[in-house]
């Protein structure tokens, strides 16, 4: 009897094993996607580490230098920088007869994960292009190393570069250069602006909330017709708070040595993160969750402010009817905005002959010449003073108003961007859903961050 | 040279063994075939599957950030840090709640239209198909257009204003968005459910109904009394299936809410996801998939013993 059970047991075991096989499917199965590729994306790199590694294939043309190197460039998916580097790498290589640049891709959603499963695995990359928010991660982890400080001087990168470049600056080195940054500003709908008898975009803070109070219409169940201003803190209002709204309340992000949030060393801190949720919880001029989120409100003219980045300048342009301005974000007691950008890092494992090409190729990348066409080809803005500021694109109608934000931007070191943005949309969610009080939600809120911030700096300290 | 002198040694082995089939007969040899055919799928689940649940097992143990070149053991730690962390167990009863609520719903819906479908005569066809193209349709694409019914002014809220009730926050809220996701979920399986059934009902002999309404039970009777015992391998085994498919909850959370509002739709899987692509935080990751497994294995053993009593006639 005892025996017989126990042999129906096997089958149980067995039947709850490959379940809870397919139960990891969340994880393994994205693992196994990203391994599914795993081989094409390994096949792709290997022709070109290949060629790199036997000399012998040296072509007799290459100059006198000797032997021809090849490099790889990873970048994500984006077809606008595909093509663009495709081309650049043209004209490098004219310049350059003896260095050869590969460019590999993945989609942004995987980008990543592939970066981080195929890197470890030693088929990296010479020059990768890594968001900002990235780096701590990457850098801690050991796997970029400082750009030679021969050919990047970290004196000429401070003065040729806006300073929110500096936000790429690890323990006194820079480690990854950008071409092109994006900030954020105001776009708004001038219809809807001519309708409510406003002529102006709002410059103050004040002016945003009276504008905006203006601006709303709803049917007669209270339901938006038009949100004054689309509120979706979970898409750029968190960055709106952090590198924005903070500052221009006359506090700060961080230390400057970065270990530690200075949200609550002035009343600054409250204050922004209260006159963001008020939008929604006192003026009642948007919420999130309506028509689908705050781009396609502000799009489909439902929303007639909407604090956005220039990469939504893109998407923009199917919506023909859409007749909209950009402005500059309302100031308070001080002018503010978010700059993010990709930047352009080489791993460690780079050395020799290789580092010394993919120098130069980084080089190329940031050149003003370079940069200009990044501008022209992909909408984002130049992220050297001198190109930036010239006046084809200072007084450009669209690009102008980010432009000109440019030299005051900030940019936030993130330690974790999902965690961190998690946390505010649930501070926010606080606020709103469980009506705790605005001071105690943004005291959880920085406890919660800084303790973020704690955990990767004793991660760092025990290296 | 190798090849050449390996050649002969393969043919004489293959005489040697037709010799000893010959020998053996024509039973040993189908049975060699026969376990030989198994053992490739064996190796390839030992590979594939076997082996990564426990190299995930090991994940588990040790400080192993995806990007960092050391991954130090660290023992329980882990677990620890996930049993204190009360997003990790608001998503495990979160999960629990699918299971609970998800696996009776399926059931119980899928065998209403199971029973229901079987009485039609007309037009059955257009009927299955209608019931089961949710379950083939993408995950992510119902699961968006049901965030558009759902959002605050979506087609729910409005039908809800034109009855002269209140808008409600749907997926916004903290109390409602949990069972919404559900009955996506339930909504988009009931076909699959609905198959099953009818597969169970046809092998149950008509005669059985027939004999028990002879003997004067009516419809209800017939049905817990007859039908429902005959299904019971058929409830095992979707009980199973479906508790298991709960367990994974993931797609529809994800594509719904992202977990949101405050955690209270996020899902097991969709935290382990968010450690291990997001944060890149494999141990931590690991060791809630190996929380997840026991919790399955767990459920299995339950159901398997609440249900598997034998069944007499």
């Amino acid at each position: 009897m005892n025996r017989k059970r126990s042999y129906a047991v096997i089958p149980a075991v067995l039947l709850v094993l490959s379940a809870s096989l397919a139960a990891c499917g969340g994880k393994n199965g994205a693992e196994s996607s990203s391994s599914s590729s795993e081989p094409s994306a390994a096949s792709a790199t290997s022709p070109a580490s290949g060629g790199s590694s036997a000399p012998a294939s040296a072509s007799p043309s290459a100059a006198a230098s000797g032997k021809k190197v090849s490099i790889e460039y990873w970048q994500y998916e984006f077809p606008a920088k595909v093509e663009l580097i495709d081309e650049l790498i043209k004209q490098f290589e004219e310049k350059h007869p003896n260095i050869d640049v590969k460019q590999t891709n993945f989609p942004y959603d995987q980008y990543n994960q592939k970066v981080a499963t195929l890197v470890p695995a030693g088929k990296g990359p010479d020059v990768i292009n890594l968001y900002y928010g990235w780096l701590p991660k990457y850098v801690s982890s050991g796997y970029l190393q400082p750009l030679p400080e021969e050919a990047f001087p970290a004196a000429d990168i401070e003065k040729e570069y806006f300073p929110f470049v500096q936000t790429a600056k690890l323990g006194g080195k820079y480690y990854a250069l950008p071409t092109g940054v994006r900030t954020l500003a105001l776009f708004y709908n001038k219809d809807l602006f001519a309708k409510a008898g406003l002529t102006q975009p709002p410059a103050t803070w004040q002016e945003l909330v009276d504008d905006a109070k203006k601006l709303t219409e709803k049917d007669a169940n209270g339901q938006f017709v038009v949100e004054g201003f689309a509120w979706e803190p979970g898409s750029q209002l968190h960055h709106w708070f952090r590198d924005g709204l903070l500052y221009q309340a006359g506090g700060k992000d961080t230390s400057d040595d970065r270990r530690k949030l200075l949200w609550k060393d002035s009343p600054a801190g409250l204050e922004a993160f209260k006159y963001l949720v008020d939008f929604a919880k006192e003026h009642k001029v948007g919420i999130n969750g309506v028509f689908n989120d705050d781009a396609n409100a502000f799009k489909t003219g439902h929303a007639a402010i909407n604090v956005d980045g220039s990469y939504r300048l893109g998407s923009l342009k199917d919506a023909p009817g859409l007749n909209y301005a950009i402005a500059p974000l309302p100031a308070y007691k001080d002018k503010s905005t978010q700059a993010s950008f990709w930047a352009n890092a080489i791993p460690s494992t780079v050395k020799g002959d290789k580092l010394e090409a993919a120098a130069e190729f980084l080089k190329f990348l940031t050149s003003p010449e370079v940069q200009e066409q990044w501008v022209e080809k992909t909408g984002e803005l130049p992220a050297k003073q001198e190109v930036a500021l010239q006046e084809k694109y200072a007084n450009d109608e669209k690009l102008g108003p980010f432009i000109s934000q440019l030299p005051y931007a900030k940019s936030h070191f993130f330690v974790d961007e999902t965690q961190e943005r998690t946390l505010f949309v649930e501070a926010v969610d606080q606020v709103l859903l469980k009506n705790v009080p605005v001071e105690k939600a943004f005291d959880e809120l920085t406890e919660k961050t800084q303790k973020l911030y704690d955990e990767y700096w004793a991660k760092q300290d025990k290296k | 040279m190798e090849r050449a002198s390996s050649v002969p040694a393969i043919a004489g082995r293959r005489r040697l063994g037709l010799r000893r089939a010959a020998r053996f007969g024509y039973r040993t040899k189908r049975r060699a075939f026969i376990c030989g055919g198994l053992l490739l799928p064996l190796l390839y689940f030992v590979g594939v599957r076997l082996y990564p649940i426990l190299y995930s097992f090991d994940v588990s143990f040790r400080e192993w950030e995806l990007l960092s070149p050391e991954k130090p053991f660290v023992g329980l730690a882990n677990y620890e840090s996930l049993l204190g962390d009360p997003d990790f167990l608001r998503s495990v009863a979160n999960t629990l709640y699918y299971v609970a609520a998800g696996v009776p719903a399926q059931l119980a819906t899928g065998l209403a239209v199971a029973l229901l479908l079987r009485r039609i005569g007309r037009l059955r066809g257009l009927y299955r198909a209608a019931y089961f193209i949710p379950y083939i349709t993408s995950i992510v694409a119902v699961s968006w257009v049901f965030r558009w019914i759902l959002m605050k002014n979506g087609v729910l809220n409005g039908l809800l204003l034109k009855l002269g009730l209140d808008a409600q926050p749907l997926l916004y809220s903290t109390s409602q968005a949990i069972h919404l996701v559900l009955a996506t979920m339930v909504w988009q399986s009931v076909g699959f459910q609905m198959l099953v059934f009818l597969a169970g009902l046809e092998n149950i002999p008509k005669e059985y109904e027939e004999a028990a309404s002879i003997d004067g039970a009516g419809a209800w009777r017939r049905f817990f009394g007859v039908t429902l015992p005959l299904l019971r391998p058929v409830v095992l085994f979707s009980a199973v299936i479906a508790g298991i498919g709960y367990l994974q909850s993931f797609a529809q959370v994800l594509n719904m809410t992202s977990g949101g509002p405050l955690n209270s739709t996020s899902s097991i899987v969709l935290r382990v996801y968010d450690m291990a692509f997001k944060s890149f935080d494999m141990g931590r990751a690991s060791a809630a998939t190996v929380i997840l497994f026991v919790l399955i294995l767990a459920l299995t053993l339950i159901q398997w013993k609440a249900l598997n009593r034998k069944i007499e006639h």
